[in-house]
């Protein structure tokens, strides 16, 4: 399939560059960019006035809740989320039902999902057997069926020895282990520990939770060497010791959720099971220097942290409600919110989800990393277009995710989201359009 | 974000849900005492009853045990003529795995006017007041550690009755106030009446430091904390705290934070002393001291019965 976009605001945040120019597609791949032969014959011709022509989003934290968890939802319906929020690659946490830590299971899913053809998809396989933080798993196969790298997801491992040897084994393949540190013991809390989670009586997380379990990562990166990417800071203090770790140049990298990113523990208001999260929402300090983090690149990536809860697990008592909110279609919004919130050019904000997660991805994304989260001639179409200037209320009728419930649904936040998908393009192929696409 | 109106209070500034004292503003809790004070005299009478809320149906929703608190509701409904449904919820259909919100769909549908909860989980109450049917007015009974508001009026109604005015006071708050719903209902009652010294006394492990974000000053030594003090009120220690990592034991806490004569006399020489109960003896209060001359432990449970009247009548005649 051909495909021409024309009169669009091309951006490629890897390079900065940001001007109209029309760009063609043939074979999955990007032939132009500039001024398209007047020979070229496209099957689809796309007018793209007024829209931003951008990589597709790389997402590095998005549960799929396949297997196991299909009534919360299913890997098609989230794929269709995916492309709908504009998002062309993501990454899986293992926390499944069975976990991610055997290769059948990874080639299942990486073929299921190659079969919808709606996003990449790249699963972390499960750092220990069933998530238990005692046996190792079988890496190297695991790699082989497609795992990008080994995470816990949400499941600290208490065994510091264990840990140990998890990083010396992944460093001996050039491994990346993903963490999102914390404490095991002292992560049992609901909210963030502060004069909200005292007001509410709601058990607290201490930032020493994040900062004792970031101590610990970052000796053992120092003694093994083991490169490991930092999922879903949420404190000033661990961005200040993620910063110190890149200044002596340890192998580290970091995210942040877009819920982190806008929100603080004020938000729960009266116990809004929807501000039910991991990590949870902290002060508005933190999230100050969460966004001045990502601004300054101490952070990498700007993540959605997709997690799809179904209605009944969500209509509970706020400690006995599942953490986790739907993400995926949001993705775009929060970027070029706290962009604009930020006063970033737009290239320099969409680089956080788009070339800055290819980087954290590395190697592991084969010769896909030459050319994902970019634009480039000869390189893969994983193409956003979005109208920057278009403004939507989130409604759970609006998402296609089975995950409806956001703490930036209008209902409670009274805000319209800037910035509305119009057409996504995996590989070259329509994943997705707005039915407002000329 | 948008901040919610106060779910307690209809447009008018009504209360219509008695959840927690804090953001109640303080004409509603005056308004409260002087009215728990009208029926203390219906408690005196030998007809012990008045016709307020005739023909309405309390249900007293316990998802947690507690036998004294769901008296002492259920004997002011009846004083108010209402009739009084107990439910013990924890042993009937959660136990059968029904969710509190169906729960709550069901007993709507049963016809109920008001809805006494108690529940394990700091927030429940709020829940149940988002989905009831809007004619069904909530009150909390004790939500975890967020809130027991009727216990935190009931106090003021003591330290009222005893030392008439709030706004030259030094009330100390002794023991386990991070786990305490009472305690914060205290606080948050306290402060909106205009008490200028609260303290918080405690050993670290039970008295955090950032409690003092609540408005009150944080003391680790009793001796500082009840100094000078007009009330001192005592919260009872749970039992799974008086050993582990918490406390290392019962006799230890008793040693340096347990009431006893000897440091009641650092108080105020007309002091009270008060206790949500049941208190335990020779733990958090010697019995010299809860059967002294100070205490006014059991005038609370007698301003208890009124002031939950007082409460039920006043949602009952708001609308939503």
């Amino acid at each position: 399939m051909k495909v021409l976009i024309r009169n669009g605001r091309v951006v490629n945040p890897a390079t900065g560059r940001d001007e109209l120019a029309d760009l063609a597609v043939a074979n999955g791949r990007i032939v132009t960019i500039g001024s398209v032969s007047p020979d070229f014959q496209a099957d689809r011709d796309i007018d793209a006035r007024g829209l931003v022509v951008a990589p597709g989003l790389v997402d590095l934290a998005a549960r799929l809740r396949e297997p196991g968890h299909e009534h919360e939802g299913m890997l098609e319906s989230e794929l269709n989320a995916a492309a709908a929020g504009g998002v062309t690659s993501l990454v899986c946490p293992p926390d499944t039902d069975p976990t991610l830590d055997e290769p059948g299971l990874v080639d299942m899913l990486k073929f299921r999902a190659r079969k919808l053809s709606l996003c990449r998809l790249f699963p972390l396989g499960a750092l220990t057997r069933g998530l238990q933080g005692e046996v190792l798993t079988e890496m190297v196969e695991l790699t082989e069926s497609g795992c990008v790298g080994f995470s816990q997801a949400e499941v600290p491992i208490v065994n510091t020895q264990v840990l140990q040897r998890a990083l010396q084994y992944a460093a001996t393949y050039s491994y990346t282990v993903w963490l999102r540190p914390q404490d095991g013991s002292l992560g049992g809390g609901v909210a963030a520990s502060g004069s909200v989670a005292t007001r509410l009586g709601l058990s607290g997380v201490p930032v020493i939770a994040e900062t004792i379990a970031l101590h610990t990562i970052f000796e053992l990166v120092r003694a093994t060497g083991a490169r490991v990417h930092l999922c879903r800071l949420s404190s000033a203090a661990g961005v200040e010791l993620l910063r110190r770790a890149k200044a002596e140049g340890l192998p580290v990298t970091g995210d942040v959720s877009i819920n982190s990113l806008h929100l603080t523990d004020v938000d729960i208001g009266y116990f809004n099971s929807s501000m039910r999260l991991n990590p949870p929402l902290r002060q508005q300090k933190d999230r100050e220097a969460l966004r001045a983090a990502l601004a300054d690149g101490t952070l990498d990536a700007l993540v959605s942290d997709h997690t799809p809860v179904d209605a009944d697990a969500k209509t509970l008592p706020f400690g006995e409600a599942e953490p986790g909110a739907t993400g995926l279609e949001l993705l775009l919004s929060m970027a070029l919110k706290w962009g604009r919130e930020s006063k970033l050019s737009l290239p320099e904000t969409l680089s956080r989800i788009t070339s800055k997660p290819v980087q954290v991805l590395g190697d592991t994304l084969g010769s896909l990393v030459q050319s994902a989260g970019q634009l480039v001639e000869g390189g893969v179409a994983d193409i956003c277009l979005f109208d920057p200037d278009a403004l939507w209320q989130v409604k759970p009728g609006v998402l296609k995710s089975q995950g409806k419930h956001t703490p930036f649904d209008f209902a409670t936040s009274g805000t319209a989201l800037p910035g509305q998908v119009r057409a996504t393009l995996v590989a070259g192929h329509l994943a997705y359009q707005a039915p407002a696409l000329a | 974000m948008l901040s919610k109106r106060n779910p307690q209070l209809n447009k008018h500034g009504e209360l219509i849900h008695l959840l927690s004292i804090e953001g109640l503003p303080k004409a509603v809790l005056t308004q409260i005492l002087d009215t728990a004070g009208t029926f203390l005299s219906v408690n005196d009478r030998d007809v012990k009853k008045v016709p307020l809320l005739r023909g309405k149906s309390v249900f007293n929703l316990f998802f947690e045990n507690s036998t004294r608190t769901r008296t002492t509701f259920e004997i002011a409904a009846k004083r108010l003529s209402a009739d009084v449904i107990n439910l013990d919820i924890a042993k009937s259909s959660t136990a059968k795995g029904e969710s509190l919100v169906d729960t709550i769909a069901n007993l709507s549908a049963m016809h109920a006017d008001m809805f006494v909860v108690r529940h394990s989980e700091s927030g429940a109450p709020y829940l149940i007041a988002q989905h009831c049917a809007p004619h069904v007015h909530v009150v909390n009974a004790g939500d975890g550690r967020h809130a027991h508001p009727t216990q935190g009026l009931l106090d003021m109604y003591t330290i009222r009755h005893f030392k008439k005015d709030f706004s030259n006071l030094t009330v100390a708050i002794v023991g386990d106030i991070v786990h305490s719903r009472v305690a914060r209902s205290d606080i948050h009652a306290l402060t909106t009446l205009g008490v200028p010294e609260i303290r918080a006394v405690g050993p670290k492990t039970l008295v955090p430091g950032d409690l003092k974000e609540m408005g009150v000053r944080v003391c680790h030594d009793m001796a500082e904390g009840i100094r000078d003090a007009d009330v001192i009120i005592m919260l009872r220690l749970q039992n799974e705290r008086m050993s582990g990592a918490m406390l290392p034991s019962a006799g230890e806490f008793f040693k340096s934070f347990g009431l006893t004569d000897e440091k009641l006399a650092l108080a105020k020489p007309d002091a009270i002393v008060m206790h949500p109960g049941p208190i335990n003896r020779g733990v958090e209060i010697d019995s010299a001291v809860a059967d002294g001359t100070h205490s006014v432990i059991l005038p609370q449970v007698t301003f208890g019965i009124a002031v939950r009247m007082a409460v039920m009548s006043t949602l009952a005649g708001n609308e939503a």
